[in-house]
């Protein structure tokens, strides 16, 4: 084993995704107090271009046809045979659609161990996991051997792991990438929603504290009375309740509205992964101890039903007045 | 084709979550445990493909207090076979040492397509769905939100950020770590609930001896800190209410 981080890049149809950078930064983290060098490792066809701005010490970059897109057989067989041969003292993956389908099955095939939801290291190197909805932080130990991590957002700034300047690329063999069990069909666009939820200033935003499809009719009027839209956390559109171009998070929209008041939104990771670069959030939550609280510059543990009418009352008579 | 869905019973957030007196553990003394919402989804997306296209739905999952329940609602709505896996569900059982156990029972079953929830809010390792895939050598597709079936393979609506979705085709025996169903999972009557109760049997088979290698070791744990906590607004609905009006005239946006 050696002491350098590798960080397996992710990309989406020609685009770096932003927490490809943020991993560069917490491998720096990390490889500061192993003494090893930061590696980005990519994956793609004629996708060299992708590694021009990342801040690492070298690329490893393997290109293939059926790396062109993500599928995770492929991408598996070429990390796994990578990993075994380099051995080095970390991986990390991003908690995601592509970094999940991965890690978790390299960690069972290389028989290595895998710490999911990382969101910085400590001073001395130890992972440290949001679990439990963003209620619990779990430091672990860093195990004595190549360690799989999953990185979520958070903990380190995308834009410092972009260095402006090419770093030195180093061609990698494909193994061989026949007879793969999964294969992508096709890419389906999301749907367009009435409004772009990403641009929107004011953004009212609705979680499942809001108990049924019938009550969301009191944000929309808050919205109206505010001048802003209605967005919503993932339990709320997966109930049917609101369209999935209005979802906020992970999954959904990012977005950076000048403020954005959160109405029955407990602030889980993924959730924040969305809305935590807004410029003022207000969360409206009944429980004192939700994570929203935490990134929230105000907050307040009225409920919501008893809250939102009267805040939508006093708007309409200042806009009256 | 025979379909398992699996199932976990974790923490419900909205309750207040203890840390042990070690440190290094959720207290688990008054913890209330309810299903996984993302296993809600995988049990629909399972009763869903029976429906559309025939096949036998096996729900299973650990014996612990709340797994009748589940059971007996997932037997409302159209399973076939309800397991529960009988064992030491209490101890440090990582979830890899959990997921080499349960890919035993699996091989029983002969499930032709397995599907678990996406992920658990107490994962730590890896979540089970990649880990069996593997343990069984099966292929694992995750952030699913949507299945269908066409001979001998699946095809699955694979979520990206943004809702962008990829269709990735899929070769049977799978694991699929499910998102979202395709539609809300189907609400049961209590009385449906209570009917089931009478005429389906839970059928216990004891988990294999768990190998315990392969976790990895929490060192301590803690509440996030409250250093970045917001200013809580304190009043009647009223004063709260003129106070965020404050607060948007101070912002710019009134
Ligand atoms: C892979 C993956 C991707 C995901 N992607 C997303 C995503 O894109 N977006 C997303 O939002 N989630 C996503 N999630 C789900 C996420 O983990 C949370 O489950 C979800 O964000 C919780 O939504 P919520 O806050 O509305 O609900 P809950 O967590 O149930 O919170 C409801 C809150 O409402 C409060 N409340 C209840 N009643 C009232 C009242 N009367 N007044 C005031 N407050 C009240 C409660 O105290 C509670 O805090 C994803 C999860 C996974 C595993
Ligand atoms: N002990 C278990 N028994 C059965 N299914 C499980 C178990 N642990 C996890 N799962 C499944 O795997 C999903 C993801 O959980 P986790 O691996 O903890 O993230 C759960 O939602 C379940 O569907």
């Amino acid at each position: 084993m050696n002491q350098d981080i590798y960080v397996v890049i992710e990309h989406l149809r020609g685009q770096v995704a932003d927490i490809s950078y943020l991993m560069l930064v917490g491998a720096r983290a990390l490889a500061q107090t192993t003494g090893g060098e930061v590696i980005a490792v990519l994956l793609g066809h004629d996708a060299q271009g992708l590694a021009n701005n990342m801040a690492a010490n070298k690329v490893l970059y393997v290109d293939h046809p059926a790396l062109a897109e993500f599928t995770s057989d492929a991408y598996q067989k070429t990390l796994a045979g990578l990993i075994r041969e380099r051995e080095p003292r970390a991986v990390l993956f991003a908690s995601s659609s592509i970094g999940a389908d991965v890690s978790g099955v390299l960690s069972a095939r290389l028989n290595l161990p895998l710490i999911s939801s990382c969101q910085s290291f400590s001073a001395d190197g130890r992972p440290i996991s949001q679990i439990c909805g963003g209620k619990i932080m779990a430091e672990s130990d860093l195990p004595d051997t190549t360690t799989l991590l999953t990185m979520i957002p958070g903990g380190y700034k995308p834009e410092e792991g972009q260095s402006g300047k090419a770093p030195e690329i180093i061609k990698m063999e494909a193994p061989s990438l026949d007879n793969l069990r999964v294969t992508l069909k096709q890419y389906i666009e999301p749907e367009a929603g009435d409004v772009d939820i990403s641009k929107e200033p004011i953004i009212i935003s609705v979680g499942r504290g809001i108990q049924n499809q019938d009550n969301i009719e009191i944000a929309e009027e808050l919205a109206k009375a505010l001048g802003g839209v209605v967005a919503a956390s993932r339990p709320v559109v997966d109930q049917g309740w609101m369209s999935t171009s209005r979802l906020v998070g992970k999954s959904g929209k990012k977005v950076k509205p000048k403020i954005y008041l959160a109405l029955g939104i407990s602030g889980a990771p993924e959730h924040v992964e969305g809305m935590g670069e807004s410029e003022v959030i207000i969360a409206i939550n009944t429980d004192t101890n939700a994570p929203i609280f935490n990134v929230a510059k105000y907050g307040t543990t009225i409920d919501l039903f008893d809250l939102v009418p009267a805040l939508t009352e006093k708007l309409r008579e200042i806009k009256k007045a | 084709m025979n379909i398992v869905a699996l199932f976990k019973l974790v923490p419900d957030l909205v309750e207040e979550l203890e840390i042990d007196q070690n440190g290094t553990a959720l207290n688990t003394d008054f913890l209330r445990l309810i299903i996984n919402e993302f296993d809600d989804h995988a049990i629909e997306q399972a009763i869903l493909l029976k429906e559309r296209s025939g096949a036998r739905v096996s729900v299973l999952g650990p014996d612990i207090e709340g797994a009748d329940d589940v059971l007996y609602t997932a037997a409302s709505k159209g399973a076939d076979q309800v397991i529960k896996l009988t064992g030491d569900f209490q101890g440090k059982a990582n979830n890899h040492a959990m997921a080499r156990a349960v890919a035993s029972t699996l091989k029983e079953l002969q499930a032709d397509l397995i599907l678990t929830g996406v992920q658990a809010n107490t994962d730590l390792d890896g979540s089970m769905g990649a880990l069996l895939a593997e343990y069984l050598d099966m292929p694992y597709v995750g952030y699913v939100s949507g299945v269908n079936t066409v001979d001998g393979k699946v095809v699955a609506r694979k979520e990206y950020p943004g809702g962008l979705v990829a269709e990735m085709e899929i070769k049977l025996p799978a694991v699929l770590g499910i998102q979202a169903a395709e539609q809300p999972p189907r609400y049961v009557a209590v009385s449906k609930v209570r009917q089931a109760m009478k005429t389906a049997t839970i059928e216990e088979r004891p988990l294999a001896e768990a190998d315990l290698s392969g976790g990895s070791t929490i060192h301590r744990m803690f509440k996030p800190e409250a250093g970045t906590r917001a200013e809580m607004i304190e009043g009647s609905a009223d004063e709260v209410a003129a106070r965020l009006v404050g607060i948007f005239k101070e912002i710019g946006v009134l």
